[in-house]
């Protein structure tokens, strides 16, 4: 609790005593010995009344007075010390205290509500590093200094030791550890890292002592980068803030206006009637009135829903730029896929091996060898597939044939390993292979061995990320690929995807997208998932752009609205889970919050409640709906 | 130019009284409040005197919100 909220809260005590001891005091009686005498006696128990009234009222007096001054007629304020000042000239001492007591309850439950939440969104995103130890070289002698990251410059040595966290994105260049990325993906197995790899700033060394080489400066760094998206995450907002923002400008000055009406309007009548107008009645309906008029429960839970949304997104490794996003995601229609990256892992894998007389395992040896040389990424899958050592030594005459394949001769045998028109070139017919991907044919000594097929492995997850969005109520999964059609059929099938786009150049996939996008007219809302590479322009035509796999893609982090730091599809899946739970939440509450107001309003119309249950009320609806916002803030 | 600055704000509503009132301010060219991470990012105009700009912005936002501070 900070010091302010202590203050209001031994403020509240204190008048909910006094008010005890005044209601008891003019209960039994004990007043009427003091208000025998007429008149006076009044001025005695409002000017008691007055001491716990002031205690409790007078910042929000002040507040109000300094409204008007400025400008800001009608805020929760000036409609408070309206209502409470006007029940005290009615009489009503008790009833003025209460709601001003029973405010303040609301008033400090909710910034308490409020400030814990908010501290615990801004825990998750906790990554900021504090200080770099930078290593340096004075008169030839090795020594660390610390200083804050951002006067490290490119290119310098770092030391991070275990537990602290990589201050800068770089390259290691001694020592093995491993870290945790899970404040940056929410990824709880931890990397093993050795010297050679990339480490990423924001994520923290466990346990080993790692020198790093840093290979941008601090504003550039991955960590710099997430900060500030998730900090500007607030200034898209989404309709529903929007709604609420417009709804409250213009519900405070309809109530008010109402309650003038109330107030004037049947007294008045009733003296044309020539009955009694009965004032006092009525302007304490009118006061009940403005008691109600504030519309304090959907402008704190509403806003406050959407940040416990994105706080909790970003915990689960989902970066959701603002508020307006979360809103398209409930909404989804279309989801398109770039294949590569996203649904597939991108890199290649040998999935079967059809030979003709020599064994699986010898086919692929005289492959993987023939393909030694080769830093092709299919060379790689195979000598990959190979898994043994292989004897270069054995390896001679090697010829890389470009848009072929390679020949090398091994142990003696001529080999070739390339596509069809490789096999065509040195006169031999290759069988047809009905498997899609890729194939590589082999020769050995001028006769047709078999061949190898490869392909782009689809993720695990891939299958159940589209069921889920289509259990979601996504009605349709288009892939767009710039593999052969079908390979292209084959894994769209495989996943369940309901449409697939194939040979696709990469501009090919802006018009492809694009006519999809208008093909829904604008009225079901379409999202694109790529990795981040070449799709910069399709994520940001998209009414919600998905960069996956994007630690460490500046471009990605930038072009796209949501960014999924892991390269797990399921994220998908995930941030339309948390998009759908923060609108329902968000529409419970304004519809909760309108009807019990709305309620509330015609009963004190006719005069059915009095303030008492109207603040009550108030309140009430306030703290409900700021305890149901917070439920956004968890994403199972 | 672009400045972030630390803000302390009771309420989202608040907050974003304080963004429409420093948006209004002369010399403003953009301003988004983030209530979650407690912060103003502010755009100047080309050639605004930031400091002074600063001072009328919190003055804007006091008269919207008494309970505020910006740490400029």
């Amino acid at each position: 609790m900070t010091k302010k909220q202590k203050n209001t809260l031994i403020r509240i005590l204190i008048t909910a005593v006094l008010l005890v001891i005044l209601a008891i005091v003019e209960e039994t009686g004990a007043s009427g010995k003091i208000a025998g005498e007429e008149g006076f006696g009044t001025y005695i128990l409002l000017g008691l009344y007055l001491i716990p009234y002031i205690l409790i009222g007078h910042d929000i007096i002040r507040k109000a007075f300094k409204g008007i001054i400025h400008g800001q007629v009608l805020d929760e304020n000036f409609l408070m010390a309206v209502a409470t000042v006007g029940s005290m000239v009615l009489g009503e001492y008790r009833e003025g205290v209460m709601v001003m007591l029973l405010y303040q309850i609301g008033e400090l439950f909710q910034s308490y509500a409020v400030g814990k939440s908010r501290r615990n969104i801004a825990s998750l995103m906790d990554i900021r590093p504090d200080r770099a130890n930078l290593v340096i070289t004075e008169d030839g002698v090795e020594k660390t200094v610390t200083v804050s990251p951002e006067e490290v410059e490119k290119d310098s040595i770092l030391v991070v030791k275990p537990g602290e966290k990589i201050p800068i994105d770089g390259m290691v260049i001694e020592g093995d550890s491993t870290i945790d990325t899970s404040s940056l993906t929410g990824e709880s197995v931890p990397r093993t890292i050795h010297a050679g790899d990339e480490v990423i700033s924001g994520t923290i060394n466990q346990n080993g002592l790692i020198r790093i080489r840093t290979t941008k400066p601090f504003g550039e760094s991955t960590v710099t980068k997430i900060l500030e998206l998730v900090e500007n995450a607030g200034s898209q907002k989404s309709r529903s803030e929007n709604f609420i923002t417009r709804f409250a400008r213009v519900y405070t000055p309809a109530v008010c206006i109402l309650a003038l009406v109330i107030a004037i309007v049947p007294p008045v009548c009733n003296m044309i009637r020539g009955a009694a107008p009965s004032f006092g009645d009525y302007v304490y309906r009118a006061l009940t009135f403005l008691v109600i008029s504030c519309p304090c429960a959907m402008v704190i839970s509403i806003p406050l829903g959407f940040f416990a949304g994105i706080g909790g997104a970003s915990k689960a490794g989902i970066l959701v730029k603002g508020s307006n996003y979360i809103e398209t995601l409930s909404k989804l229609d279309t989801v398109i896929f770039d294949k590569t990256g996203t649904l597939t892992k991108g890199v290649f894998e040998v999935v079967s091996i059809h030979r003709q007389k020599m064994s699986d395992q010898q086919l692929l040896k005289y492959a993987a060898y023939a393909e030694s040389y080769s830093t092709h990424p299919i060379s790689r899958s195979i000598v990959g597939a190979y898994a043994l050592d292989i004897d270069r030594s054995l390896v001679t005459d090697v010829e890389e044939i470009s848009g072929r394949g390679v020949g090398a001769v091994v142990s003696g045998s001529r080999i070739y390993a390339g596509n069809e028109k490789l096999m065509n070139d040195i006169g031999l017919e290759c069988p047809k292979c009905h498997d899609g991907g890729t194939i590589v044919h082999i020769a050995i000594d001028g006769e047709y061995a078999g061949h190898i097929h490869i392909s782009d492995v689809i993720k695990e997850s891939s299958a159940g990320a589209i069921r889920s969005l289509h259990d979601m109520g996504v009605k349709r999964t288009i892939m767009l690929t710039g593999d052969a059609e079908e390979v292209a059929k084959s894994v769209s099938y495989d996943i369940g995807m309901t449409d697939y786009r194939a040979e696709l150049l990469p501009q090919d996939k802006v018009s492809a997208a694009e006519e999809i996008i208008k093909g829904e007219n604008g009225k079901g809302k379409v999202a694109f998932v790529g990795d981040g590479i070449n799709d910069a322009p399709v994520l940001t035509r998209a009414d919600v752009g998905i960069a996956m796999g994007a630690l460490g893609s500046d471009a990605a982090i930038e072009a796209a609205d949501v960014v999924i730091m892991d390269d797990d599809p399921l994220g998908v899946a995930k941030a339309m889970r948390i998009g759908k739970k923060c609108m329902r939440i968000t529409y419970e509450n304004i519809y909760f919050a309108i009807g019990i107001k709305v309620a509330v309003l015609i009963l004190s119309a006719f005069g059915l409640t009095n303030m008492w249950l109207a603040i009550f009320a108030d309140v009430g609806v306030m703290i409900l709906a700021v305890l149901n916002a917070i439920r956004t803030l968890h994403v199972d | 130019m672009k400045k972030t600055y630390g803000i302390e704000v009771d309420c989202a509503n608040c907050a974003n009284k304080m963004e429409e009132a420093a948006r209004k301010t002369t010399g403003v060219k953009d301003c988004s409040v983030n209530f979650m991470a407690l912060k103003m990012n502010v755009e100047f105009e080309d050639g605004a005197d930031e400091k002074a700009v600063m001072k009328e912005v919190l003055k804007n936002c006091k008269k919207v919100e008494d309970d505020c501070e910006i740490f400029i």
